[in-house]
């Protein structure tokens, strides 16, 4: 009879130092996460109140209490919306093409690629562009809907990824049940493809427009500043609520600064608020596919 | 997953008499694709519209772009990308060393370490780092991690201050190149976590409970069947946060001191980036200045894109390779 020879020491240890770096990376990682949720509870809740979410920086001066974000609230509800509007039927056509109509050949392989590449081009890049094309080009003055093109740019690849995803979850039984029933290949898309798809592609343009919600760069170039309300997306420098977390945050006063922080605050609050929705969806839809 | 259903124009599983095909097929079709070829429009028109908007400063700059180290587009009409694009680079490249041995470690954490039931969540909690707007950590940056980081970086300066990248003269600490590394490391681990995770995830199986059968600790497992096999994985998730973090622009313009100058001493208040540059400098551009301002803009993107596809690349030779496998 053998008996099992132990693991040698210096082996061994060899193991344990592993796994303590392994989950002091992990101690690390979460670090950061704490320390920015806490400071932007803390330094935010003070001013985190109806006046603020509910006045403009209209004739506020410089170094005056008061005033709030409200003009930013609505320029970054419209310019979301815009940008949805925009970039979610041209993002999920393309998903539809790719996994429906691509069949793998040349343009499919191609426009594949790209959107992955495009997921990867800097939020300035895209206000860059906006700027150069839409206001320098043809000559269009700045406003929400110049930011919200650019938003657009940033929310499609994430859009495309996400539905496509999803549309090759579906079952092939359920397409060849359609096509056997004599159904158009286009209304079994419509009738039975996408709904089947449906609360998995609400979970990922959720989770576009959280991260959207957040880009503070292209807005900076394509929407510019204001402190008034401006409900007209279409015309007139808007403000947005990354934008006015960054224009107060450079302002040199303490009041100014305590505002910035309340932004954040609000700003952190409806992005999280999205991807916890969007991910309730996702975890409500499928129970089964928890990894 | 490779089952073709859909073959164009009546393939065997989908053929149906031709009087029964409906007539919103043709424009349907013509829709999806109209928009995949929109996509790849819109990828050629940034290049074209940024170059096209870059040429008339680039026409009128007194200096040479590629080697100045000036930066007045408004005034003297001299500029060049040469200090910006160090920073771009340095910034990214501190952040990438920074960020890769914790986010593979966080990776290694959610896939081979913590409990499964837990993994789910913590996952969602690394996540969650990336949820957080960049005008927040730039807030965070200047308002804690900067004061945070003054006295260790003196302490180095003091001590460590024969290696090049701890040295300076006169003012140490406050808004140095390592205060928005840190940010930007920040802003990177969760993409590179995210990505080595599902890479170590697919690591076969078998290879890892034969190690475990042959006597093999976890840590020696991990080190023959999992990492050689994550390794490429890994590689293309740090080129993925490398785009990353040279595109980042609100955090490191909330901190970097804006500066003009090519220096390696990063406990200094010297630092500056393409993007940062370009937030920071939009306000006040007059015409030139913001034509200055696309060509910059325009290095930036043609770096990151060359980054980007060279991770993409090594990724999809992956995904053939696992499929082949599996």
């Amino acid at each position: 009879m053998t008996t099992i020879q132990h693991i040698s020491t210096s082996r061994r240890i060899k193991d344990r130092v592993v796994q303590g770096l392994v989950y002091l990376a992990f101690a690390l990682a979460v670090v950061p996460l704490v320390s920015v949720l806490w400071l932007v509870i803390k330094n935010g809740a003070a001013r985190f109140d109806l006046d603020f979410l509910t006045h403009s920086m209209r004739n506020i001066g410089a170094r005056d209490v008061g005033g709030g974000a409200y003009h930013a609230i609505i320029g970054t509800l419209e310019q979301v919306l815009i940008a949805s509007l925009i970039s979610v039927p041209i993002g999920l056509l393309t998903a539809i093409y790719l996994v429906e109509y691509g069949n793998g050949g040349r343009l499919s392989r191609a426009i594949s690629f790209f959107v992955d590449v495009m997921t990867g081009v800097p939020s300035v890049v895209a206000g860059l562009f906006i700027l150069a094309f839409w206001v320098l080009f043809l000559g269009q003055p700045f406003s929400g809907f110049a930011g919200a093109l650019s938003l657009s740019i940033l929310m499609m690849p994430t859009v495309v990824r996400s539905a496509e995803e999803m549309l090759r979850l579906v079952p092939n039984d359920l397409r060849e049940a359609s096509y056997a029933l004599g159904v158009a290949k286009w209304r079994t898309i419509m009738k039975v493809v996408l709904p089947t798809a449906l609360t998995g592609i609400i979970t990922g343009v959720m989770l576009a427009v959280a991260r959207v919600a957040g880009e503070t760069a292209p807005l900076l170039l394509t929407v510019f500043f204001t402190d008034s309300i401006n409900n007209d997306p279409f015309s007139g420098p808007q403000m947005g609520l990354p934008l006015f977390v960054f224009d107060q945050a450079g302002r040199p006063n303490a009041t100014a600064v305590d505002r910035a922080w309340t932004g954040a605050l609000t700003l952190i609050l409806i992005v999280m608020l999205l991807n916890l929705v969007a991910r309730l969806i996702a975890r409500w839809r499928s129970p089964a596919k928890g990894r | 997953m490779t089952t073709k259903v859909s073959t164009r124009d009546g393939g065997p599983a989908t053929s149906r008499p031709a009087s029964r095909r409906s007539h919103g097929e043709g424009p349907f079709r013509y829709a999806a694709t109209g928009a995949g070829i929109i996509l790849l429009g819109i990828m050629a028109a940034i290049a074209v519209f940024l170059i096209s908007e870059a040429i008339p400063a680039l026409q009128a700059n007194k200096g040479h772009f590629f080697s100045e180290l000036v930066w007045d587009p408004n005034g003297s009409q001299v500029f060049g990308i040469a200090a910006l694009a160090f920073g771009t680079v340095l910034s990214s490249a501190l952040a990438l060393v920074i960020a890769t041995p914790i986010a593979v470690g966080v990776a290694l954490f959610i896939s081979h370490y913590a409990p499964r039931r837990l993994a789910g969540p913590l996952g969602y909690l690394i996540d969650l780092l990336a949820a957080v707007p960049s005008v927040v950590y730039g807030l965070w940056g200047v308002a804690f991690l900067v004061p945070l980081l003054k006295t260790p970086s003196q302490w180095l300066n003091e001590n460590l201050g024969w290696f090049p990248l701890f040295a300076g003269e006169g003012a140490i600490g406050g808004k140095t190149m390592i205060a928005g590394s840190i940010v930007l490391a920040i802003m990177i681990l969760p993409i590179i976590a995210a990505i080595s995770r599902e890479v170590f995830l697919q690591a076969p199986k078998m290879n890892e409970e034969a190690a475990l059968a042959l006597g093999a600790t976890r840590w020696e497992m991990i080190r023959m069947a999992v990492l050689p096999f994550g390794r490429p994985g890994v590689i293309s998730a740090a080129m993925l946060g490398l785009g990353r973090a040279m595109g980042e622009t609100i955090a490191v313009a909330l901190i970097f001191p804006a500066t003009f100058d090519i220096t390696f001493e990063i406990l200094t208040p010297h630092a500056n980036s393409i993007a940062a540059n370009i937030a920071n400098g939009f306000g006040e551009a007059t015409p030139i200045g913001r034509g200055a301002l696309i060509a910059s803009g325009l290095v930036l993107f043609i770096i990151t894109l060359l980054v980007n596809i060279a991770a993409r690349m090594i990724i999809n030779r992956r995904k053939e390779y696992a499929r082949a496998g599996a």
